[in-house]
């Protein structure tokens, strides 16, 4: 049985150059691109209509290149996640992102799945994303017009959407090496400690000045609402505070938390009720943001 | 007409082609073109680990890789396990261990316990069960896989065979 029985033949190409893969997107009614079809093959044995095209961007040298420029981390978006969590540099850089990274399903998976992927497959639950939303992470979009980069957190627009354009893929996304002493994290809540959809995922990335206060925060959480969301009300009640025994005041957390249950949007399902993940959500809000602090400190 | 691709690729050491309808599984190829029916299919969805196998040296759900991605490709094969008539380790600690019953999850079972033990020739239970965490078996349960790999790290430690 083929993936798409009864259905047109579906086409797959292997382009060694963006260009080429440009121009393939481009010239059939119903191309798509794949990395490692983690979400694709599912979907289409779920039976949503196949494409006729499967353009496979892992043949492109710079789309599964994972480097470390001396400002930045540029990271291929269809980088298998097991080179990220294999690399000890990028681990060292951003542990928080190579943590939320490996999430991603079985070690089967993770050869598999990449961040380009899992950004674009657009879940709300996605672990990757509130990794890459708390490190400012860019996207760089190519197309027939050339690349433009924007913020990661300006792809996703609802479950299953993006902001993408037809005609438009992901290359790689830019994460800025960070200037001040500055760390990550990513928590996720899951009955089962493997195998399982975050039923709220936190990321947070917390940078500190010289005198030790926190001069950058940002918090982001998953499976809350209908997108990974920021949550700029927590940020702000950061920005600027000292820390104390490597926490800041506990007031200043409380409203952390508050603000994290405050900005959720979520839905009732069987991993949790509305309830449950507001509360969860300010739980795990609270801890990343700490975690964070933690490893800033350390750096 | 539809037109196939030809696939050529390196599955076991042996230098191997076959033919393939674009949109087929690798592991439709693997068990229909090839005839190498180890790997098992389990969900088609990359949940269950029956059809594991390593491509290009990472432990990989052939279910969700598309045959003509082979193409250039090395694969090993729960069929590339033994050494001849010898069963590896890890398939003799499986069968004196009882750690399968009806056998449809072995072979991946199998493969991902050889990538673990290559990386980690001396896990303990917890990174077993980690390592495993992709592989699900319905009937015998996992007490007696985890036994098995352990007693299967024990004999490749012995024997030296276990890649640094």
């Amino acid at each position: 049985m083929t993936f798409n029985p009864g259905g047109l033949p579906v086409k797959y190409f292997s382009p060694s150059t963006i260009e080429e893969a440009v121009e393939l997107l481009s010239s059939g009614p119903n191309r798509r691109v794949f990395a490692g079809a983690t979400d694709v093959v599912p979907q289409m044995r779920s039976g949503r209509p196949a494409p006729d095209g499967l353009i496979d961007l892992k043949g492109i040298e710079r789309l599964i290149s994972v480097t470390d420029t001396g400002s930045m981390w540029v990271i291929g978006a269809a980088a298998p996640t097991v080179r990220l969590t294999s690399n000890p540099a990028f681990v060292a850089s951003f542990p928080g992102l190579a943590e939320a990274s490996g999430l991603i399903g079985s070690d089967q998976v993770q050869s598999r799945s990449s961040l380009g992927g899992n950004l674009c497959n657009s879940s709300p639950a996605a672990d990757s994303v509130p990794a890459l939303f708390a490190n400012r992470a860019r996207a760089v979009i190519a197309s027939g017009a050339g690349t433009r980069t924007i913020a990661v957190q300006d792809v996703p627009t609802g479950p299953g959407r993006t902001s993408l354009a037809p005609g438009e893929f992901i290359i790689e996304f830019e994460i800025d090496r960070p200037t001040t002493n500055s760390g990550d994290a990513y928590f996720r809540l899951t009955p089962r400690t493997e195998m399982d959809i975050a039923v709220v995922g936190a990321g947070a990335r917390v940078d500190l000045d010289g005198a030790g206060t926190i001069s950058s925060a940002t918090l982001a959480l998953g499976a809350v609402a209908p997108t990974v969301v920021r949550v700029p009300d927590a940020e702000a009640a950061l920005l600027g505070a000292a820390l104390t025994n490597g926490a800041p005041s506990d007031d200043v957390l409380a409203a952390v938390a508050a603000a994290a249950s405050a900005a959720c949007n979520p839905i009732d399902d069987k991993r949790g009720t509305i309830k449950y993940r507001r509360h969860v959500a300010g739980v795990l809000a609270r801890r990343s943001i700490l975690a964070a602090i933690a490893r800033a400190s350390a750096a | 007409m539809s037109t196939k691709t030809h696939v050529t690729c390196i599955i076991n050491g042996d230098e191997t082609d076959f033919l393939t309808e674009d949109g087929e599984s690798l592991l439709n190829a693997l068990r229909d073109e090839v005839g190498l029916t180890g790997a098992k299919e389990g969900c088609g969805t990359g949940d269950c680990g029956a059809c594991s196998i390593i491509m290009n040296g990472d432990l990989t759900a052939s279910c969700l890789v598309f045959a003509p991605e082979a193409q250039c490709s090395t694969i090993v094969t729960v069929e590339g396990l033994a050494d001849g008539d010898h069963l590896h380790p890890l398939q003799q600690c499986f069968l004196e261990g009882a750690a399968l019953q009806c056998g449809v999850c072995t072979p991946g079972f199998l493969v991902a316990s050889k990538v673990l033990l290559d990386r980690n020739p001396n896990p303990d239970d917890t990174e077993i069960r980690y390592a495993l965490a992709g592989n699900l078996c319905r009937c015998t349960g996992y007490d007696k896989i985890v036994r098995a790999v352990k007693e299967a790290a024990v004999q490749l430690r012995e024997n030296g065979k276990v890649q640094a």
